[in-house]
């Protein structure tokens, strides 16, 4: 038995093309396992303080929202939650158009369908929780529009 | 005369048979246009099996009713098919097993051409078996006249795959496969992971290579369809789930 040349084993399947480069397969299927497991910690943990902790569902209103993203780490926890949970939930419903959908066409409007609304909510929700305001400057006519809890201007 | 003989079974004696409804997808691509679903009511026994049934039909009352099987005794993989739904072997289901108070449907696997009646074209399938490389690759050379040693416990580590008997129960009933068919599917990784786990092959890394596709091991979605149909009870998920660690880490 003669030893096998392994330079024979460099391209071995010539009858498919294979793509160099970034595995985004592979990448995909870790970042849903990574980002799922993490999910679980920032979804209950948000539910907890949000629902249970101090009076409960009961002290949810403008000004506990308004407290919260005020807060750096709260702003942290929920941005995070934003980014992975729309990144999650994009790439799986980009799996579920590689299984059901047929036609070249109907995959791509569907997946830029996809893309564009994760796009939109993670822009406008990272905008929100880093720019939200509850007392903004407003002119003395308009000061009856702030909420109770805002500083008299 | 006074010859022992054997009493003639009476009739309290006989085993008791039921007559049993098939209904089979069939198709004959020089006539139908679709395949049709066609009815057979057969007097079966219990401990049969469908692929007896099959049998009677064809021999009894319709001759061009068409099916591969080859051992039938579970070893061949020709007769994997369709039946109430569940990928099975035809030759490993008994009558006894099944509900024959209602008919049993019978039609080909799913997500490979369909040739006739039962018969698919398997050609996409093994394929992807051969892309896979299902055979040993060794750089190095067993001492004069010595085989290859190996340890019980090297040897048990890829046990489980090396059941396959290459039926495609499990790659047609993989719902990713019946909507891709440049998935690799569940059989060949299967058979990947025989040689990957294997401590006398050496070409592992290159396998490695080749399920870690676009279409390779990620495509998997665990929905442990494959190991339900496996008629062999080769856990397949797992095997795939050993084979995403392995290409995780780059080596078995």
């Amino acid at each position: 038995m003669s030893s096998v040349p392994f330079d024979d084993f460099d391209s071995p399947r010539s009858g498919r093309h294979r793509s160099r480069g970034v595995n985004w397969e592979k990448w995909g299927w870790i970042y849903m396992r990574v980002s799922g497991v993490i999910l679980l910690v920032l979804i209950f943990g948000h539910l907890f303080v949000n629902l249970m902790v101090g009076e409960g569902v009961k002290a949810i209103d403008f000004a506990f929202v308004g407290g919260k993203l005020s807060n750096p780490f709260w702003q942290v926890w929920d941005t995070l939650m934003l980014w992975l949970a729309l990144i999650h939930g994009a790439n799986g419903m980009r799996t579920l158009v590689n299984d059901y959908a047929r036609g070249a066409r109907s995959r791509a409007i569907l997946k830029g369908s996809i893309f564009a609304a994760a796009a939109i909510l993670i822009v406008l929700g990272t905008l929100v929780v880093f720019t939200f305001d509850p007392c903004p400057p407003v002119s003395a006519a308009d000061a009856h529009l702030l909420p109770s809890f805002c500083p008299a201007p | 005369m006074s010859t022992a003989t054997l009493d003639a079974p009476t009739q309290d004696d006989a085993v008791q048979s039921f007559t049993v409804t098939f209904i089979i997808r069939r198709f004959d691509p020089e006539v139908d246009d679709e395949p049709r679903w066609q009815d057979f009511d057969v007097e079966m026994f219990a401990t049969d099996r469908v692929l007896d049934a099959l049998h009677k039909i064809k021999w009894e009352q319709d001759g061009s009713l068409t099916f591969r099987r080859s051992c039938a005794h579970g070893i061949c993989g020709s007769d994997a098919m369709r039946i109430n739904g569940r990928n099975r072997l035809a030759c490993k289901t008994l009558i006894k097993d099944l509900d024959i108070s209602k008919p049993i449907y019978v039609e080909a696997i799913k997500g490979l051409p369909l040739e006739k009646d039962l018969v698919v074209d398997m050609e996409p399938f093994f394929e992807s078996y051969r892309e896979v490389q299902p055979f040993l690759i060794a750089r190095s050379e067993p001492g004069a006249g010595k085989e290859r040693v190996q340890s019980v416990a090297d040897r048990a580590r890829f046990d489980d795959t090396t059941k396959c008997i290459l039926c495609a129960a499990c790659t047609s009933s993989c719902p990713v496969f019946w909507t891709d068919g440049q998935y690799f599917g569940p059989a060949a990784i299967v058979n990947a992971h025989r040689f990957i786990f294997d401590s006398r092959d050496d070409a592992a890394k290159v396998r490695l290579d080749i399920l870690n596709d676009k279409e390779g091991v990620w495509r998997c979605r665990t929905t442990f369809n494959c190991t339900e149909a496996c008629p062999r009870g080769i856990q397949i998920t797992q095997a795939i789930a050993e084979v995403k660690q392995a290409v995780m880490r780059g080596k078995p």
